[in-house]
């Protein structure tokens, strides 16, 4: 390897409750494609996101040329060379492709001279291979294409090290190829290419050097030649871990069944397709998948918030696709959404006016156009009490408590009377290793109780502790569906990441 | 009416319009940069008043445009202070802004009352373009800030279209965030805007006390800030399309005056209306239309980089 | 940034928070401090006495009984106005044009006044309310609509709806609703006695009830009923509220109209209980100090009437203060001040937090 061009050193970066790198080596050769391959959490982002200059390391140092360097915003970063070309593109959508490309640090510095500059970048992204039309307006251009402009944004600065956060996950498998060769191209010229992904069979085709990040540290450093997939899933998840004993399974009949689902996201484009799955009374199903692969949407089908545009939704069976939240809560379908303070709560009401968010229309806290609070504040006491809620008292502001028990609040108030469907995204996110287990316990009550769960998470460690069945979701299809008592790790994280067996 | 009367509107509305193109233009540029300033007509208050208070005292008008320029710059400072560093909420402050001028320069112009103005602004011909036929009476026998006001709509387009400082502001007022990523200072380049914004809406007011009126009452601004904040949406945020409409609401504004001399009184009223109900209803076709391109993106929006 | 169960967790840090109300009403109490300083220094620097301008303030605005009457007859159109307003700003409708919708509330008012005066005055002072709360909640509708089922911002146009309703008022003062005898002076005939707010107190006329009742059928919709929670919902989390299957829609609708009603009876009371015709400046900026008042009052309705009776002091001290030389705009200025010390404890208050929140997370961090 030659003398690397970026060195980082003992990197630390925390946020309000989780460490996302505890201690980080990493270094950077020219000319080398370095894939940065983890799971959702590993730290692979914010890493980078760090030698771009977006966040200022707790701890650590960065080598730039074997000199340590101070990046104190992403335009320092950009003047020593590091270009960062983010999951969620940096574009300004009503400017063109020229205009995008020249804004920022760099040249010209004054004049802006429309044709000369249309010409300029034209000739850049030729000799890049990269094909773009400069006059466009950025808000016309596909997603493949808006990648191609970020890249010819970093290659404009003549950037020597390029990162590119997951560039595949926006990309149709057609796309990925071009996107392969202009890297190749770009290594060639000498340039470092640093290419964060969880997808296995991408990573080994295109990198030189493979450094799998778990949980905030390096877990192994490998080449493609020397390892396989197997190898790769097993450093990325890590080892198989005792599961606590359970009660067996004893499902009931069908509740929730999904025929032939397809959803159309935000953007307008299809992000489910054909999604079949059923959940019976007493089992926990799980869903597997990385971040973007449509397991939101499906949440948000279930619950009621996303009309399906194919396909059936069934609660006992009976079709309910066409019934809004407030109807499929009376069925008895409840939702914990991800975003617990924003959606499932209202982080500025008090406890009490949270406890009763679904309810607040019926007896006995609505009783005609009143809104009774002392009913209210029963209800949300009781919540407090079954489900251990750790509040100082019930009418303090939800914002200020802390993420477990803001969970416990809401996992309380949506199971509080038996419903026959739990969807739960990502209940444990950001919480600490007890308020997890509390999660989980509640979990399991459910399942005892003979609830119908269906529980879409991004950790396999929580799948394997609950699930008695887990599917697996990738590119917003089924991926694969195992029972989770002899499915292997491997197995899971090849489904995950689209290198089926 | 006659030809010479239209030929005397005309010249009207673009001395009625200068006022707009400054506080327009300025308006303009602090939005596109993504601060909305609702406190315009304060600004242009607390400009006209001190415009005045200088000029009469030191018997120069230019000293007091100069005042006016350094009064409205030093008012946006203290609005950029609260809406880009600490990320006040942008609609309320402006309120309280405009309150605030509004209230101080009628605290400050108490003994300006009805004193007369010993050197306003006149109005001069340009030697040459003044003779030519139609355009030489509506365009040259006006006076220096009128002519001012030309060059500074064509070189705020210039700037904001043709200079890479003018891209970056405008990426500050589409997507802050995109421009960060690239190295652009998005808080200077805002409190750039803001205090630019608030130096010309100064002037605008001084224009008025020292040129337009020429005198300084109390209000007498008249809502002309109000309109400049509509003639910016109007203008779709572009400053050419903003002086025509500029001119369009200064010829409302003066068909207002004639008609009534023509005895119909009470529709003047009536048109002056027009300008509102314009921008309502360009405002309706643009987020309809979902050509919601012309608005800037993060308008109103504070960025902070998360750390 | 992804915070996966698969990132080792930290321990969650302590929250120790003093109550919201105590920060509320210090950053409130430190704001109106601060901006009278601020104001002293300002009188000071211009050549006046700071402390004989304020004594005389107060003695103007409470210091004999027509003071008190004086303010409190000023503070009735703040509070309702002020009402309205906090009540889309509860909802996050952004209700700028009170102002507006006032003025078209003391046109309704001033319509049955001027062309219905033989009705018996019992059928004339409610008409006169019903009709000024439905001409604000009128003006108030469009906007709600281009908001509801267009997305139209509604801050500008209720904006420039406020002076299309200005110009309106001039349209018919000088116009068909002229005063014969004024010699083309912008105000209307004089109303006829049936037309007249009774009196409660000196000068203070009934809209001082209607005001009262206002703010504690407010509060009382705001903490107790379904609509009051679902308003709040939506103003403080609209995914929330869509979560849970609020009609969003429909509310927009709801509040707005019932904002712009209460601006509107502020409307009526003035041109019914005040001036008792309908003139140009018939409101010296109420709709817009409104917005101030319901700012500093966060929103809650009796401190809306509270600091509604506290800018009503300024106005009205203000307007004494001018035989001791001081401009009457003092008044003005203290308003704007007191709401920019607000606005700026606030936000400091809170990026404090945040940060503190931050740090206590790094702090634990250290590996």
């Amino acid at each position: 390897m030659r003398p690397p061009v970026v060195e980082l050193r003992g990197i630390v970066k925390a946020f309000p409750g989780v460490v996302a790198n505890a201690g980080i080596d990493l270094a950077i050769a020219p000319g080398e494609v370095l894939a940065l391959l983890g799971e959702n959490g590993a730290g692979k982002s914010t890493l980078m996101q760090v030698l771009a200059g977006l966040y200022r390391p707790d701890a650590g140092t960065i080598l730039i040329d074997g000199a340590p360097a101070d990046l104190r915003s992403p335009g320092d970063a950009i003047a020593r060379g590091i270009g960062m070309v983010h999951q969620h593109f940096r574009l300004v959508e009503s400017f063109t492709v020229t205009e995008n490309v020249l804004l920022g640090w760099g040249q010209p510095r004054f004049l802006l001279r429309p044709a000369t500059d249309h010409a300029r970048v034209a000739q850049i992204a030729a000799a890049h291979g990269l094909a773009v039309e400069p006059r466009a307006a950025v808000r016309q251009l596909s997603v493949g294409e808006r990648q191609r402009v970020e890249i010819l944004k970093m290659l404009y600065r003549d950037a020597r090290v390029l990162v590119l956060d997951e560039p595949t996950a926006v990309l149709t498998p057609q796309e990925v190829a071009p996107l392969f060769a202009a890297v190749r191209r770009i290594v060639a010229d000498g340039r470092a290419v640093v290419f964060i992904s969880h997808k296995l069979d991408e990573v080994l085709a295109i990198a030189d050097r493979i450094v799998v990040l778990r949980a905030g540290r390096v877990a192994g450093e490998v080449r493609p030649g020397q390892t396989t997939a197997r190898a790769l899933a097993r450093l990325m998840v890590g080892h198989e871990v005792d599961r606590p004993p359970r009660p067996a399974a004893a499902p009931g009949a069908t509740v929730l069944e999904l025929r032939g689902v397809d959803a159309t996201g935000d953007h307008g484009r299809r992000v489910l397709h054909a999604i079949s799955l059923t959940v019976r009374a007493g089992e926990i199903v799980g869903v597997a998948g990385v971040a973007g692969n449509g397991q939101r949407e499906l949440a948000e089908v279930v619950a009621g918030l996303r009309p399906p545009s194919a396909g059936e939704v069934r609660l006992d069976g009976a079709g309910i696709g066409h019934l809004d939240p407030r109807a499929r809560w009376r069925l008895g379908v409840a939702y914990v959404p991800e975003d617990r303070l924003a959606e499932g709560l209202v982080g500025a009401f008090p406890l009490t006016e949270n406890a009763v968010l679904r309810d607040y229309a019926r007896p006995p806290v609505g009783r005609g156009p009143l809104f009774d609070r002392a009913a209210a504040r029963a209800r949300a006491a009781a919540i407090v009490e079954r489900f251990q809620v750790r509040a100082p008292h019930v009418d303090v502001t939800v914002r200020h408590l802390s993420g477990g028990n803001q969970q416990r609040l809401l996992v309380g108030r949506e199971t509080w009377r038996s419903p026959r469907v739990l969807v739960a995204m990502h209940p444990t996110r950001g919480l600490d290793v007890d308020a997890t287990a509390a999660v989980h316990r509640l979990l399991l009550g459910l399942r005892a109780q003979g609830v119908a769960v269906l529980l879409l998470s991004e950790s396999l460690d929580e799948l394997f502790a609950l699930a008695d069945r887990i599917v697996v979701l990738h590119r917003g299809r089924v991926a694969g569906e195992r029972p989770a008592a002899t499915a292997t790790r491997e197995e899971i994280g090849l489904l995950m990441a689209g290198a089926g067996p | 009416m006659t030809p010479d009367q239209l030929v005397a509107l005309l010249a009207a509305a673009v001395t009625a319009g200068a006022p707009l193109i400054y506080a327009g233009v300025g308006e303009t540029l602090a939005e596109r940069s993504g601060v909305l300033n609702l406190g315009v007509e304060g600004v242009m208050l607390v400009g006209a008043v001190c415009g005045f208070a200088v000029a009469v005292a030191s018997g120069d008008p230019w000293l007091g445009a100069l005042a006016a320029l350094g009064a409205g710059a030093l008012l946006a400072a203290g609005y950029a202070l609260l809406t880009v560093t600490l990320g006040t909420e942008q609609v309320t402050t402006g309120l309280a802004l405009a309150l605030y001028g509004t209230g101080l320069s009628a605290f400050l112009g108490k003994p300006l009352i009805g004193v007369p103005n010993p050197a306003p602004f006149r109005a001069f011909p340009v030697p040459g373009l003044a003779e030519l036929p139609v355009l030489g009476p509506i365009l040259f026998r006006q006076d220096a800030l009128v002519y001012l006001s030309y060059g500074l709509a064509l070189a705020a387009w210039w700037w904001l279209a043709r200079t890479k400082p003018g891209l970056h502001l405008r990426a500050c007022g589409e997507n802050p965030e995109a421009a960060d990523a690239m190295g652009v200072n998005v808080a200077a380049m805002r409190y750039g805007a803001v205090i630019a914004g608030g130096a010309l809406a100064g002037l605008a007011g001084a224009y008025l006390s020292l040129a337009y009126t020429p005198a300084w009452t109390e209000n007498m601004t008249g809502g002309l800030g109000w309109i400049a904040i509509a003639l910016v949406i109007f203008s779709t945020w572009n400053p050419l399309r903003l002086l025509a409409g500029a001119y369009l609401f200064g010829a409302v504004d003066a068909l207002g005056f004639r008609v009534q001399l023509l005895g119909v009184e009470t529709s003047s009223i009536l048109l002056r209306m027009l300008p509102y109900l314009f921008t309502l209803a360009v405002l309706v076709v643009i987020t309809v239309a979902r050509r919601q391109a012309s608005v800037p993106a993060a308008l109103g929006r504070p960025y902070f980089r998360e750390e | 940034m992804s915070t996966g169960a698969a990132a080792r967790p930290l321990a969650q840090p302590a929250r120790a928070e003093a109550p919201v109300w105590v920060d509320a009403v210090g950053v409130r109490a430190g704001s109106i401090v601060a901006a009278l300083a601020v104001g002293a220094i300002f009188l000071a620097a211009t050549g006046h006495d700071p402390v004989h301008a304020y004594r005389e303030m107060v003695v103007g605005a409470f210091g004999s009984s027509f003071a008190v009457e004086q303010t409190l007859v000023k503070a009735i159109p703040l509070s309702l106005a002020g009402l309205g307003v906090a009540l889309a700003f509860t909802m996050g409708l952004w209700n700028v044009g009170a102002e507006g919708q006032l003025a078209v509330g003391a046109l309704a008012a001033s319509w049955l006044a001027l062309s219905a005066g033989a009705l018996p005055a019992a059928v004339m002072l409610p008409g006169l309310l019903l009709l000024g709360a439905l001409g604000g909640a009128a003006w108030a509708l469009t906007p709600a609509v281009l908001r509801a089922y267009a997305g139209v911002s509604e801050i500008i146009s209720t904006l420039m709806l406020n002076y299309v309703a200005l110009l309106w008022v001039d349209y018919l003062v000088f116009g068909a609703w002229a005063d014969p005898t004024a010699f083309s002076f912008p105000y209307s005939r004089r109303f006829p006695d049936s037309a007249r707010l009774p009196l409660l107190y000196g000068d203070v006329h009934l809209g001082a009830l209607i005001a009262l009742a206002a703010a504690a059928g407010l509060a009382v919709l705001l903490g107790r009923t379904r609509w009051g929670y679902e308003i709040r919902t939506i103003g403080a989390s609209p995914a929330a509220a869509r979560y849970a299957g609020i009609p969003v829609r429909r509310r927009i609708l709801l509040v707005m109209a019932a904002s712009g009603a209460l601006a509107g009876l502020a409307g009526a009371g003035e041109v019914s209980g005040v001036i008792h015709r309908i003139q140009q400046g018939l409101s010296p900026g109420y709709g817009f100090t409104a917005i101030i008042v319901a700012w500093v009052a966060q929103l809650r309705p009796w401190a809306v009437v509270l600091v509604a009776v506290l800018f009503a002091a300024l106005l009205n001290g203000g307007f004494v203060i001018q035989t001791a030389g001081v401009p009457a705009a003092i008044a003005y200025m203290l308003q704007a001040m007191i709401l920019t010390f607000v606005l700026a404890g606030e936000y400091l208050l809170r990026r404090l937090r945040r940060r503190r929140a931050v740090a206590a997370a790094r702090a634990l961090a250290a590996p």
